[in-house]
């Protein structure tokens, strides 16, 4: 075979189309063991939505119990009315009192205190900032980490603490209100936590 | 030279694989025999072999620990019970392993102050300090992931704090620290891939960059504690004058050093292996409780110096960013450091000062970052904090401050 001259031109356009078309191999073969790290179909089906009995909630002011839900704790518990009203009289040291921050509120529970049933709340027990679970601690009495403490929710990582209604204060490392799981009643003793109510987003 | 039998096999075999593969004592005396390091170096440069050596010993018990350890959820925390009490010097292995790994980052802590003080990373040697700081970041997370394996209740709400660090990223956090997990919450899915991460994954990445770590320390020589070139003076056969051959000279010395640390190591393993809830914490022999938080999360002490950055700082993002701009702006000391000389030894008092205070700034950190935070230590982490970033970002100015001392022509010995 004779000597041919070099054309490097094609041998430029050779190797570039080559250098592409393995670079877009390679991403195509990444996404399937990137995507292997997603929740599998078995977490997504432990996520499913489940029934809570809260009649025994009923037997005392201030009572408290915890469920799971997608492996996070939710927490239910009752508020009495001197509680509730002392809600609106934190508005001025929380970092977002009127939930507008949709993440963590849906539009059922919009509202002061952040529930379907004013006495009853309703929250992912899982602190915003980086996850721990935070302690319930609704007596109104002066806290080491709070002199003028309403009752609510202090999480003792990283000192965040949140009022009755799972309202950040100002303040603290976690950004935003405890979340508001959907959930729906199915009688005045049964909940169901994982579905939002009727009519609802 | 006998004409022994077996001296004359071994030779005839080594001539046989010379033929076959004429590269290999070329690479040998590259590395060993004909390395030339400066004959001057003092206690410091002992921890990069004993790093070497902590390596070693994670690698080798890691293995052993494998064979009986199991990454499910439902049965890690008793496999290392099973592995403490059942499995035959099971607890010494476990032990070496645990114990171990705070050892290794206290020879790497150690290791990255020698080239801080001596200028270890200016320049021609820049490439070494960047590969070691890389290396720095695979073994923070490898060693985080390794603590999450026992799946003690410490090691659950640490993997949670930890991996909701992402979280702080806008717009993608949630949905990251969803394919970072495989679940909503740190679940099986979790310590599984951990456990390929820990066990497969990162120790491959960590062998790779200790070769290259080392293959960039080789080409350009190393340091010394008087930061003087050594190739600057040569004899006829272009040997440097002050240096010595890697092999034997400082094989044998590290092995002199080797068997100081093993004798430490053995000590600490034997009467105190936990160090009193330091290199384990109490809260850690407790099984993994997804409803229940310790009181008093924290990360093991080697990661605390940054943890109680995170916590000085009252917003999710900035804390996360500080964290992490924490570890990232080491990356940078070869830059910053403006200094004419690089050793210690001959900079000016400032520099010196300013050295010390970071050394105080860092273990007050360290220690803040194991406690519950009061507002008088969350009040002194921020100044530090905010020293800490001082530190390195006004270092072009400070390092440039004041006079330095001449630097001698050749190596100083202290004999």
């Amino acid at each position: 075979m004779a000597n041919q001259e070099v054309n490097t031109g094609r041998r430029r356009f050779l190797t570039v189309t080559t250098a592409v078309v393995g670079a877009v191999g390679v991403v195509g073969v990444a996404i399937p063991f990137a995507r292997s790290w997603l929740p599998s179909a078995e977490a997504l089906l432990a996520g499913a939505p489940v029934d809570v009995d809260i009649s025994k909630l009923d037997n005392e002011p201030g009572m408290f119990m915890r469920v799971m839900w997608r492996g996070k704790p939710v927490f239910l518990y009752k508020r009495t009315p001197e509680q509730l009203a002392l809600l609106p009289g934190l508005d001025n040291r929380l970092r977002d009192p009127n939930s507008d921050n949709a993440d963590q509120t849906p539009a059922f529970a919009k509202n002061e205190h952040r529930s379907i049933k004013p006495e009853l709340g309703v929250l992912v027990g899982i602190c915003t900032h980086l996850g721990c679970v935070p302690l319930h601690k609704p007596e109104v009495q002066p806290q080491p980490f709070d002199p003028e403490w309403k009752g609510g929710f202090f999480c003792p990582c990283h000192n965040s603490r949140y009022d009755l209604a799972g309202r950040v204060f100002q303040g603290v490392p976690a950004p935003a209100n405890l979340e508001v799981p959907p959930y729906k009643f199915v009688d005045d003793h049964h909940l169901i936590v994982g579905t939002p109510p009727a009519g609802a987003a | 030279m006998s004409d022994n039998i077996l001296v004359r096999a071994a030779n005839g075999a080594m001539d046989w694989v010379n033929e076959r593969a004429p590269g290999l004592m070329p690479a040998y005396r590259k590395h060993m025999t004909e390395y030339y390091a400066p004959k001057n170096f003092n206690v410091w440069y002992y921890f990069g072999s004993l790093a070497l050596l902590a390596l070693v010993n994670q690698i080798v018990t890691g293995i052993f620990l494998t064979m009986h350890y199991k990454p499910s959820a439902t049965e890690a925390f008793a496999s290392i019970e099973y592995i403490m009490r059942d499995v035959p010097g099971g607890w010494l292995i476990r032990y070496m392993h645990s114990t171990g790994a705070s050892l290794f980052f206290i020879v790497v802590y150690l290791h990255m102050f020698r080239g801080l003080i001596y200028g270890s990373g200016k320049k021609p040697r820049e490439l070494v300090w960047l590969l070691g700081m890389v290396i720095f970041l695979t073994l923070m997370a490898e060693a985080f992931m390794g603590y999450v394996l026992p799946w003690g209740n410490m090691s659950y709400w640490g993997a949670q704090v930890i991996i909701n660090l992402f979280g702080a990223i806008p717009y993608v956090g949630t949905a990251l620290t969803e394919w970072i997990r495989g679940d909503f919450v740190v679940a099986d899915a979790t310590l599984n891939r951990f456990f390929a991460l820990h066990v497969v994954a990162l120790p491959l990445v960590l062998l790779l960059l200790v070769v290259l770590h080392l293959g960039a320390l080789h080409e350009v020589g190393s340091n010394n504690p008087d930061g003087v070139d050594i190739k600057k003076k040569k004899d006829a056969r272009g040997i440097p004058l002050d240096g010595i051959p890697f092999h034997p000279y400082y094989t044998v010395k590290d092995m002199f050093g080797a068997a100081v640390f093993v004798t430490i190591a053995a000590f600490i393993i034997f009467f105190e292996p936990t160090a009193g809830g330091v290199f384990l914490e109490h809260d850690n022999f407790f099984p993994a409780n997804q409803l229940a938080t310790p009181d008093h999360i924290k990360p093991v002490w080697y990661f605390t110096p940054y943890y109680a950055m995170l916590r000085a700082i009252p917003n999710k993002l900035a804390g996360v960013m500080v964290m992490g701009g924490a570890v990232l702006i080491m990356f940078l000391v070869p830059w910053l450091d403006k200094s004419e000389v690089k050793s210690i030894r001959y900079r000016p008092m400032l520099s010196k000062l300013m050295i010390g205070l970071f050394v105080i700034a860092f273990v007050v950190l360290g220690w803040l970052g194991s406690q519950a935070g009061s507002d008088m230590q969350k009040l002194t982490a921020q100044i530090l904090t905010f020293f800490y970033f001082g530190f390195f970002l006004l270092m072009p100015i400070w390092s440039r401050m004041g006079t330095t001392k001449a630097v001698p022509e050749r190596v100083t010995m202290h004999d």
